[in-house]
């Protein structure tokens, strides 16, 4: 489609300007400021501010220009006589009611009404009455709300029905009475509801836990890159000394457009946590001891090397958090195998990697993120987009509202923020029956040749209606995408449910994409903290163990980077005991907690998020490297610089890197010119289990449990987004049970078995119940799915 | 969660609704919003109650928060419980300068209420504020229970309240 343009003016200046645009964009585009305060480029437009009004040639009044469609030969002038008294007139009306009490506000300083105020309004007002008050609303532990300042614009409640999803606010009353909120007491659920506060463009609606805690020019701005989930949103935090005071969206078109998640938002609390740790700390005779980096490393050294000589390097293990920045992976596996170690994994939340060999360069979207909101179909598969990639979420909602079908695949009945076109929900072990079925359909479809094992794998597998419906749709509308998410990758049987729905991308003519779990799983895959790859994917001849068999199996000595094995782990269960039975564990960590205490002989305090210079590469395989703009508490150290010395310790080759971007230009000669692709890369299994009979588990990270610093940010803990130690079951499931709200039961998986709460929750399958996971009581039960009994205690 | 809003809106209401969706696209039952709030109001004895509000949100698909907004919007909605019968006078200028402020008054003595107030008994609710009714003619004139009354004095404001029960 080519645009159409035509010639207009503004302010003497001949513009080109695409036919149906509106002034301002136009002007903005050209570097012409018009003062604005309703009219925001990511939503509709209300032109109910007024500050825009311009004059333009030949039209009696003056026009808003957020408005007013650009036509050929129009002439617009933003700083004539009208357009500069209309918009104080604007402006003077504006403050009729807005208290003039900047100095008390927190958005002092940093307010398009006082900015705007200075610029175009007057210096005195004429208004004597009383300005009105408006009580203000308790809409959450995120956003705090000052609505005696609201102006009105309806940014916010735009954004809720537009980008939200989810229309929380709005405005109730009318003239001198109308207020922006919620009517009737309500917290918004949305998780991107933190973009309201950027988007308020006065003192109403601000950030709860930043608030009165700085002024905007006490702070500087650096840039960074959001580490919890796999997108990369690009962030602007706000620092005052060393601290950071808040975090806020970088513009970023290509990846977060100018949104960003509540979790990215407000994480950055947990780097505040009582329990960070600040200095080395080693146990001897069951005490722990401050030491110097210098002795820490060295007992770390004299101890790895008694573990690997007493038995054998092939009995250590080193388990990363994929929340670990580039440089960071690349070092760990580097002095592992330096070590004659391959037992270095990143994939702790997976069980199932038995197709690693097949597995793509890395797993990637297929796609970049921008391209999702074009897709006509998508079927995700395992996937809680919404909470799990929020923006990924976006964007597919945009896809959505264009009229594309969004179908699920899912254990639980997720409730997204858009029309779902059809879902399948099935409990997690009949899961990849679900996505035969699909499969199935679509080979029913295929006149061109398939694969003879394919073919038989699915011989018989039945096919209902909504699969059928699923096939059909991504047969016929392209561009198509199959997309695996958190859950697919953690499930039992992963390896079955990678190979069917590339079979089900394939068959269909879809792409086939991972929405990866953590902000730098794709860096883990390139820096190989693989146990069958090096760095840039090159195959081992003799691979080591992967996270989940070193924790099944126990080893001898354990290396632990971010992680809180219990917590952050397949089988929290197994993971503590391999841990406590190990005869040496290090933990390079952020957080000191009392299974650390027990397990571990050496603790050592590494910097976390803004803490550290390093690189993230996203699920579309971007590159994007920061610096550390703050630096960590104590004698905490960035990650890399920890490995970089216990190489020199080790007295190893090749690690005096004196920055991490030289960390990353050796990882990026090792790579060379590598790019991803999915295609074909699965392995079909012999057969399909027909899935369990009794009662299974199901679990999932809720959204703000995700990793050791969101877990911590204290205001995110209060959302409903959090793991809440609860037995959800549905219904009609409580009922055969004899089981309500409330009651306390005892939950027996393998040989753990935990005392919960009985939660009623409709998007639970029948005969399952959902215990979510990186929380407490995931370390007693063990294993993310599996059969379990439930006893009334 | 809400579970269903249908149960909540009584049959004689669902059928008005349902009547007024037909002259509305099937993707525009939000059209509707209005007819839903006037027939439930009714229904509820002359005001309106969140749960009501959230029951006709959902019957026409809508998000809550949007039933509120019309409803806060229209003074013709009351949210709060109110007197059976509905007094509204108007006092705009035409009726102003025929003396509307005296019946206002003349109103506020007998029931011994103020405007925005309903007597204890819950006989009467007097409405504090109402725009023109487009009765400029027979000014001052007054709304009861939707039927009009114009020409006002005390005496005929007498005859018509006192036959209300």
């Amino acid at each position: 489609m080519t645009d159409v343009f035509v010639n207009i003016e503004i302010d003497g200046k001949p513009l080109q300007a695409r036919k149906g645009a509106m002034l301002i964009e136009i002007a903005d585009a050209n570097g012409i400021y018009i003062p604005r305060f309703c009219y925001h480029k990511k939503l509709s437009v209300a032109a109910n501010c007024r500050m825009c009004l311009i004059e333009i040639e030949k039209a009696p009044k003056p026009l808003p220009a957020c408005a007013t469609p650009v036509m050929e030969g129009m002439k617009a002038y933003t700083r004539s006589a009208l357009a500069l008294d209309s918009q104080k007139a604007v402006m003077e009306f504006l403050l009729i009611n807005h208290p003039l009490d900047c100095p008390i506000c927190d958005q002092g300083g940093e307010c398009e009404l006082q900015d705007l105020a200075v610029g175009y309004g007057r210096d005195v007002s004429r208004y004597q009455e009383k300005k009105r008050v408006v009580k203000d609303k308790d809409i959450g532990p995120l956003v705090q709300t000052d609505m005696t300042r609201c102006i009105h614009c309806t940014r916010c409640v735009r954004f809720g029905e537009e980008i939200a999803g989810l229309r929380e606010l709005g405005a109730t009353g009318r003239s001198e009475h109308m207020e922006i909120g919620t009517y009737v007491e309500k917290s918004m659920v949305s998780e991107l509801s933190g973009n309201v506060i950027d988007l308020c463009p006065v003192g109403a609606l601000t950030s709860k836990p930043f608030r009165f805690s700085a002024r905007a020019w006490e702070m500087v701005q650096r840039d960074t890159i959001a580490p919890h989930d796999s997108i990369g949103s690009n962030l602007r935090v706000h620092i005052e000394g060393n601290r950071i005071k808040r975090v806020v969206p970088g513009e970023n078109e290509a990846i977060n457009e100018v949104w960003i998640s509540d979790r990215d938002r407000f994480s950055y609390e947990g780097l505040y946590s009582a329990e960070r740790l600040t200095v080395p700390i080693v146990k001897q005779d069951d005490k722990w001891k401050e030491v110097d980096w210098d002795t820490a490393l060295g007992y770390v050294r004299d101890s790895l090397r008694q573990v690997i000589k007493c038995h054998g390097a092939d009995k250590v293990g080193a388990l990363a958090s994929p929340a670990s920045t580039l440089e960071e992976l690349y070092l760990l596996q580097k002095l592992m195998r330096e070590l004659g170690c391959h037992n270095v994994d990143h994939r702790l939340r997976q069980c199932d990697v038995s197709d690693q060999e097949y597995a793509p360069l890395f797993p990637w979207l297929g796609q970049s993120i921008a391209d999702l909101e074009y897709l006509d179909a998508a079927l995700l598969v395992g996937s809680h987009v919404r909470k799990e990639q929020p923006i990924a979420n976006h964007r597919l909602r945009k896809a959505s509202m264009r009229g594309a079908a969004i179908m699920l695949v899912n254990p639980l009945d997720y409730e997204l923020n858009y029309r779902v076109a059809e879902k399948v929900i099935a409990p997690p072990s009949k899961l990849p029956m679900a996505l035969a079925g699909i499969a199935n359909a679509l080979l029913g479809r295929t006149d061109g040749s398939v694969d003879a094992g394919l073919r038989q794998l699915l011989a018989g597998v039945e096919v209902n209606t909504p699969q059928r419906a699923i096939a059909e749709t991504l047969k016929e509308r392209k561009p198509g995408a199959v997309l695996l998410g958190n859950l697919a990758t953690a499930h039992r049987e992963a390896a079955t449910l990678r190979a069917l729905a590339g079979a089900v991308a394939e068959l269909s003519g879809s792409r086939l994409g991972y929405l990866s779990e953590a902000a730098n799983s794709a860096g883990a895959w390139l820096a190989g903290v693989l146990p069958h790859r090096g760095p840039g994917g090159k195959a081992l001849a003799n691979p080591g163990q992967s996270a989940h068999t070193m924790l099944a199996e126990g080893l001898k000595g354990y290396v632990l980077m971010g992680v809180e094995p219990e917590l952050d782990c397949w089988d929290g269960r197994a993971s503590l005991k391999a841990l406590d039975a190990a005869a040496f564990v290090v933990s390079l960590t952020a957080f000191r907690t009392p299974p650390m205490d027990r397990y571990a002989d050496v603790l050592l305090p590494i910097g976390l998020f803004a803490e550290s210079s390093g690189t993230y590469v996203n699920t579309e395989g971007v590159w994007q490297s920061f610096a550390g703009v703050i630096s960590p508490p104590g004698e905490a150290r960035p990650a890399w610089k920890v490995l970089r010395v216990l190489g020199n310790h080790f007295g190893l080759a090749d690690f005096e890197y004196g920055a991490s971007s030289e960390v990353r230009e050796e990882l990026k000669v090792i790579i060379g010119e590598l790019t991803p692709c999915n295609h074909g890369k699965w392995r079909l299994p012999d057969h399909l289990r027909p899935g369990l009979n009794g009662m299974e588990r199901i679990s999932e990270v809720p959204m703000n449990a995700l990793d050791p610093l969101v877990r911590r940010a204290a205001a995110l803990q209060q959302t409903q987004d959090v793991a809440d130690g609860a037995a959800h079951v549905n219904a009609s499931t409580a009922r055969s049970l004899g089981l309500t709200a409330g009651v306390q039961i005892r939950l027996q998986q393998d040989e753990g078995s935990a005392t919960l709460l009985i939660a009623i929750d409709d998007r639970v399958p029948d005969h399952c119940v959902l215990v979510h996971g990186a929380q407490g009581v995931s370390a007693e039960l063990g294993p993310w799915e599996g059969p379990v009994t439930v006893q009334r205690h | 969660m809400e579970k269903s809003g249908t149960e909540r809106l009584p049959a004689r209401v669902r059928s008005i609704i349902d009547n007024a969706l037909t002259k509305y696209p099937p993707d525009q039952k939000r059209s509707a919003v209005l007819t839903a709030l006037r027939e439930a109001q009714h229904d509820n004895g002359g005001y309106l109650t969140t749960e009501l509000l959230n029951a006709i949100a959902h019957y026409l698909g809508m998000p809550p928060i949007a039933v509120y907004e019309v409803a806060t919007f229209y003074s013709m909605f009351e949210l709060k419980p109110v007197g059976r019968h509905s007094i509204s006078v108007c006092t705009n200028i035409s009726c102003m300068l025929c003396g509307a402020d005296d019946i206002v008054e003349h109103i506020e003595k007998k029931l011994g209420i103020k405007t925005g107030q309903s007597t204890a008994d819950g006989r009467f609710y007097l409405k504090r504020e109402e725009e023109c009714l487009a009765a400029c003619c027979d000014g001052p004139m007054m709304m009861v229970d939707h039927k009009y009354y114009e020409n006002l004095t005390a005496e005929k404001v007498d005859e018509v309240l006192d036959k209300l029960q």
